[in-house]
This record gives structure tokens, C-alpha cells and sequence, in this order.
């Protein structure tokens, strides 16, 4: 019995853990795309965000300052985007790829000395006596700071969306660029904040794989969690609540496998590897079959160049 | 302040001069680079340009990176022009090479004539396709969008390289290396140039860069591919099929990134290993885009982006430079691309603040 509850606590744990990069990531790129911008770049943005995070948390030795490194060098990859796709109207599909190529080039190039350095832990929120209460304990209180951060971040934007005017003209810009423009409002300084907002959070998410989840810098370590993040917005069909879900859902099909290949089951380790890229078409198909639900909630402008003389 | 206008026309002149400019930006910031990383620029420009280019064996070296950046991109290209995004035709190649490889396995050193080399050039181009075709159904059938699907497939066709190099295909007598056994003589395709290793496959990429201009230049279907990917509902006015327009570009883009497989492994590498390409789909989106999306611009794309790969390979070895940079080199050029070609649309114009 005592067993069965350990594993359940572990299990409960881990999900939470995989979940959270892709909280970060998927809701930064949910407030850029209700404006109306499409960045196909967040595994660029989280691979740059993970390196200059582990790069600064290790020579400081102070993991929260890594943490302000990888969203700042998350919100310069966006600039990047920001300048084409936004100041000169390049095509947003194929800006946010570039992105991506660019972003894991770059993150490899600079993090070459930096494989396989060990880092500092940061400290758990919660004070040890109430982490030990049995169950409970470790469910509620037992998470690293970041964890308790993705759900107020979750929170925040849900609030910052439907309940504040910024988030009501936020929402206009990506509904009907046109209409927002006529009454006075900035699209292209909405746009941009949002895109850099989306690089923060694509950078905290690649910095939390750097700094905590593994706790180490790898080439690649993202492993296409960026494009699971795109994938989770369209899932939550733009709603962030559903974000949270999903990216749990997302945690937990990776765990799972990991749980399975524990218990002793004979099944190849790459085979299981697979299973939250496959998890992710399943999911894709299920949600994208309903065409009105998708067009109903796709931002009306996305992905549509703005240009006041158009 | 700066601002730009729409031009009454598009620049003809930078329509051209857009990917000479980019090339140009990226080699100055790539000069930077070299700078702070304390290397004398024209050291490293001289190896990772000029060096590979001296000699007969550079050359073909040279052919044998740009045979599957061409074969991959001449075929995204076609998808590209109908707004079809295959992102995933690295996952097409590896699973074209795995195709090909279970079939070249089967042949002895006794076999003789074409078929062996032939047939997993043919297995590896099917499982290429099967691999399109996934995304395909599902974005026809089910609406799911394609860049996901395919790229997630590319993750998943990536392990299913390592599930059969570790399983299935491993050699028996590799001292528990995860690696197949190596291809006999008879799988292996034929060098075009003795003592190099030019193999047909490069051939095979001038011919699909070939019928692919006659595709898109000359048929009846590649102006419906065309007009599919300019204007959706027009020309689904017209009775065009956009479902046989999706199918069509990932079975070609799908197909030739699974024959590219197919040459890399019966070709330069002769057998299945943990790493078979290093990140061609990718890249060969960037080739696409440089190429314009034409088969002629593709194969003079395809010259550079390879002589990124064989020069970042040389300055790895003589300047001690990191393999990445290769992949800082492709991010660069096409930001610079991209950009560059807003102004062949737009003018900058210095206004007066309003």
C-alpha cells in the first residue's frame, strides 16, 4: 500500500515537472498569437533560453538569476522575430522557422563548453514540516518554485485577457487589426510587447529543462517540446486554463512511459521515446476535425502582416 | 523616423540582387563572428570557402552534401508554392534511409546487375512517401495542421532510426556498436568518378531539379499546385482540388526526402547508424527559400548551403571552430533573406514623425 502511494506521489510529481517548460512556453506563445502574431520559433527561443540561463545560473552560481538571463535572451531571439515578421512583414511561417534553425544553431554553438557542468539546486518554496505531511504533503507543497509560478502565470493571463482592457485591446489587435488600428490603437507596440512577452516565457520554459528538470545543458535538450507548446495552443483552442491541462496531459504521456519501462516492462526505451510526439497528433487530430470549433476561436489576424497604408 | 511604402511595383532588381545581399550580410556578420572569436576572418573564410573548392576531391565531396539538400528541397519547394508546409522531410529521409537499408541488408556479395543499388533507391523513395503521406491524411481527412504533424513524425522517425540500430537491423557481430551490418558491394550505389565518392545519386538530383522545373514551369498540374498555394478559394472556385494538391505535395516532397535517405545510407555512409543526416531537412527548407522556390536558384542554393557543411567541416578540423556554427551560418542567411525581400515590396522612406 505504502508503495502504491509512493509511486502515486512520484508519478503525480514527474507530471507536474514535464508539464511545466510547457506551460511557460505555450502560454507565452498563446498571448503573442491572440494578438495576432504566429512565432513558430519557441524551440529557437527555448534553446537560447537554456543555455544563457544555465551559462549565467553557473557562473553565478544563483539559479533565479539564471532565470532572468534565459527570459531576456528569449525576449532578444523574439526581437529577432519581432524586426522581420512585425517592422518588415516577413512571412510569419516562415520567420518562426527560421527562428527555430537559428535559435538551436546558436544555443549549440554558444553552450559547447558548457556541456555536462553540474549546477546548484535552488531551494523549495515550501518549508520541509509541511512537505511531510503524508499525501498532502508532497502533492501540494512538494514542487519547485517554478511549478507554483507556471499556475499563478496561468492565472495571471487568464485574468489579464478577460478581465483588463490592455488584454481586451490585446485581443481586438488579434481579432480585427483593421478595426483596432481605426480606433487609435497601436497595433504594431501591442504586437511587439506580446512577442517579446512570448520569448520570456519560451526562455523561462527552456531555462527551467536547463536549470532544473535536468538539471544540465545539452544540445538540443528541448527535443521539440517548443513545437508540443504550439501544438498545446491550438489544443486549448486558445484558451489558457486548457493550456494547463494540456501540458499536464503532455507530462503525464511521458512519465507514463518512463513508469511503464520501470515496472520491468521488456519495451524498447525509443519506442517509448515516442510516445508524446505520437500523443501530439492524436491530440491534433482529435481537436482540429471540428473545422468550425478551430475558426470559431482561431485569432481572426494571425499569422496576417500589419501595415497601416494596407 | 524610418518608414516603409508600398512600392507601385515590385523591384525587379532586388528580386534578384535579395539573395546575393543575403549571402553578402550573412558573410560579414559570419567576418564578426570570426573576429570575436578571435580568428583572423580570412583564415576561416578561406577554409570554409575556398579550401573545398581547389581540388577534384573537394569538388565532388562538395556533390555528394548538396545531392540530398537538392533532392529535399526541390521537393518542398513544389508544397512550399502550394502553402503546403512539410516541415518534417528530415524525418522522410531518415525513414526513406531505414527503408532502403532493410532492403540493401538483403542482398549478398553474390548479387549481381543494378537491382541490388536500384531497388533500395525505389524502398527508400516508398518509405518517404508512406512517411508524407501521414500528414497528408491527416491534414485532408482531418484538418490537423500539416507543420506539426510532419514535424512530429520527423521525432518519431529519428527514433525509429535508433529502435532498429539498436533492434531489429542490429549487426549481430558489432561488438554491441549500435550500427547495422555495413551493405555488401552489390547494394552499394555506383561512384560517377573513380576513387571519389560522387555516387549516382547526384545524378538522380539534377534529373528530379530537371523535371521539377518542367513540373512547375511547363505542365497544366504544377499551374494548379501554383495557383492552389497563391489563392486557396479561387481556386477552389475553379473545381481545383485542394485535397489532391496536399497529397500531391507530400508525396513528391516525401518521396524525393526518402530517396535522399535511400543515397546518403547506400551511398556515402554504406550502412545504418544512430546518425544518418545531419539536420538536410532542415536546411533544406533554408535551400528552398534561397532558391526562390525554383528549381534552378535551388541547385545554386543547394552549391552554398553545401559548402557551409564541407567548410564548416574544414574549419572544425583546421580552426578548431565548433561543428554549430554551420547551423548559426543557415539561421543567419535566411533572417537575411527574409528580410531582404520585404524591400523588393516595400521603400524605406525617411518620414516625418506624425
Amino acid at each position: 500500500m505504502g508503495d502504491e502511494l509512493d509511486t502515486a506521489i512520484a508519478v503525480i510529481t514527474a507530471t507536474l515537472r514535464a508539464g511545466t517548460p510547457l506551460v511557460f512556453a505555450a502560454m507565452g506563445e498563446l498571448v503573442a498569437e491572440r494578438a495576432g502574431v504566429l512565432n513558430l520559433g519557441i524551440e529557437g527561443m527555448m534553446l537560447v533560453g537554456a543555455v544563457v540561463g544555465f551559462m549565467v545560473a553557473a557562473t553565478t552560481g544563483i539559479t533565479p538569476f539564471g532565470f532572468v538571463a534565459a527570459a531576456l535572451a528569449g525576449m532578444a531571439a523574439a526581437a529577432i522575430f519581432g524586426v522581420l515578421a512585425l517592422n518588415l512583414m516577413t512571412n510569419q511561417v516562415a520567420t518562426g522557422l527560421a527562428l527555430a534553425i537559428f535559435g538551436g544553431g546558436l544555443a549549440a554553438f554558444i553552450g559547447q563548453s558548457w556541456v555536462g557542468i553540474p549546477l546548484p539546486g535552488m531551494e523549495l518554496p515550501f518549508p520541509e514540516p509541511l512537505r511531510q505531511i503524508p499525501f498532502v504533503g508532497p502533492v501540494l507543497f512538494g514542487h519547485d518554485w517554478l511549478v507554483y509560478l507556471s499556475i499563478l502565470l496561468v492565472a495571471g493571463v487568464a485574468w489579464f485577457l478577460r478581465r483588463t482592457r490592455a488584454g481586451l485591446t490585446l485581443r481586438a489587435v488579434g481579432e480585427n487589426q483593421e478595426s483596432a488600428h481605426a480606433l487609435g490603437y497601436s497595433v504594431l507596440k501591442i504586437r511587439w510587447l506580446a512577442t517579446l512577452f512570448g520569448g520570456a516565457m519560451a526562455g523561462i520554459g527552456g531555462g527551467y529543462l536547463s536549470l532544473i528538470y535536468t538539471p544540465q545543458w545539452a544540445e538540443d535538450m528541448t527535443a521539440g517540446r517548443g513545437w508540443i507548446a504550439l501544438a498545446l495552443v491550438v489544443f486549448a483552442t486558445w484558451r489558457p486554463w486548457r493550456v494547463l491541462l494540456g501540458a499536464y496531459i503532455f507530462g503525464g504521456v511521458t512519465i507514463i512511459g518512463l513508469q511503464i519501462q520501470a515496472a520491468g516492462a521488456s519495451l524498447d526505451s525509443n519506442l517509448i521515446a515516442m510516445t508524446p510526439y505520437l500523443a501530439t497528433v492524436v491530440v491534433l487530430v482529435l481537436i482540429s476535425r471540428d473545422v468550425t470549433r478551430i475558426r470559431l476561436h482561431t485569432p481572426a489576424s494571425l499569422a496576417r502582416p500589419f501595415h497601416p497604408e494596407a | 523616423m524610418l518608414r516603409l511604402t508600398r512600392r507601385a511595383d515590385p523591384s525587379r532588381t532586388l528580386e534578384i540582387a535579395a539573395p546575393l545581399l543575403a549571402v553578402a550580410l550573412t558573410l560579414v556578420v559570419a567576418a564578426l563572428l570570426f573576429l570575436a572569436l578571435g580568428k583572423n576572418p580570412l583564415d576561416a573564410f578561406r577554409a570554409m570557402f575556398w579550401r573545398p573548392v581547389q581540388d577534384l576531391y573537394g569538388l565532388t565531396e562538395l556533390g555528394v552534401k548538396v545531392t540530398p539538400l537538392i533532392l529535399c528541397a526541390v521537393g518542398l519547394a513544389i508544397g512550399f508554392r502550394a502553402a503546403v508546409w512539410n516541415i518534417g522531410a528530415e524525418g522522410q529521409l531518415i525513414v526513406g534511409a531505414v527503408a532502403a537499408g532493410a532492403t540493401a541488408l538483403q542482398f549478398g556479395e553474390e548479387a549481381s546487375g543494378p537491382l541490388p543499388w536500384v531497388l533500395p533507391l525505389v524502398m527508400g523513395t516508398l518509405g518517404g512517401m508512406a512517411w508524407g503521406a501521414i500528414p497528408a491524411f491527416l491534414k485532408t481527412r482531418f484538418n490537423a495542421n500539416e507543420i506539426l504533424v510532419s514535424l512530429m513524425l520527423a521525432y518519431v522517425g529519428g527514433l525509429t532510426l535508433q529502435y532498429m540500430v539498436h533492434g531489429p537491423l542490429k549487426d549481430p557481430m558489432s561488438f554491441g556498436f549500435p550500427q547495422s551490418a555495413s551493405f555488401t558491394e552489390p547494394a552499394r550505389l555506383p561512384v560517377l568518378l573513380e576513387t571519389t565518392r560522387l555516387h549516382v545519386g547526384f545524378a538522380l538530383a539534377l534529373i528530379a531539379a530537371v523535371l521539377a522545373w518542367v513540373f512547375v514551369t511547363r505542365s497544366y498540374q504544377g499551374f494548379v499546385f501554383r495557383l492552389s498555394g497563391e489563392a486557396i478559394e479561387a481556386a477552389a472556385y475553379a473545381g481545383f482540388s485542394r485535397t489532391k494538391v496536399v497529397w500531391g505535395s507530400f508525396l513528391i516532397s516525401g518521396g524525393l526526402a526518402g530517396l535522399a535517405g535511400a543515397a546518403e545510407v547506400a551511398g556515402p555512409i554504406g550502412q545504418l547508424q544512430p546518425s544518418i543526416s545531419p539536420g538536410y531537412g532542415f536546411a533544406a527548407i533554408i535551400v528552398a527559400f534561397l532558391g526562390r522556390l525554383h528549381p534552378i536558384g535551388i541547385v545554386a542554393a543547394a552549391l552554398l548551403m553545401g559548402l557551409f557543411y564541407v567548410g564548416g567541416e574544414i574549419a572544425q578540423m583546421e580552426l578548431q571552430l565548433p561543428i554549430a556554427i554551420t547551423g548559426v551560418f543557415q539561421g543567419l542567411l535566411l533572417f537575411f533573406l527574409l528580410g531582404a525581400d520585404s524591400f523588393v515590396r516595400w521603400r524605406l522612406v525617411v518620414a516625418e514623425k506624425r
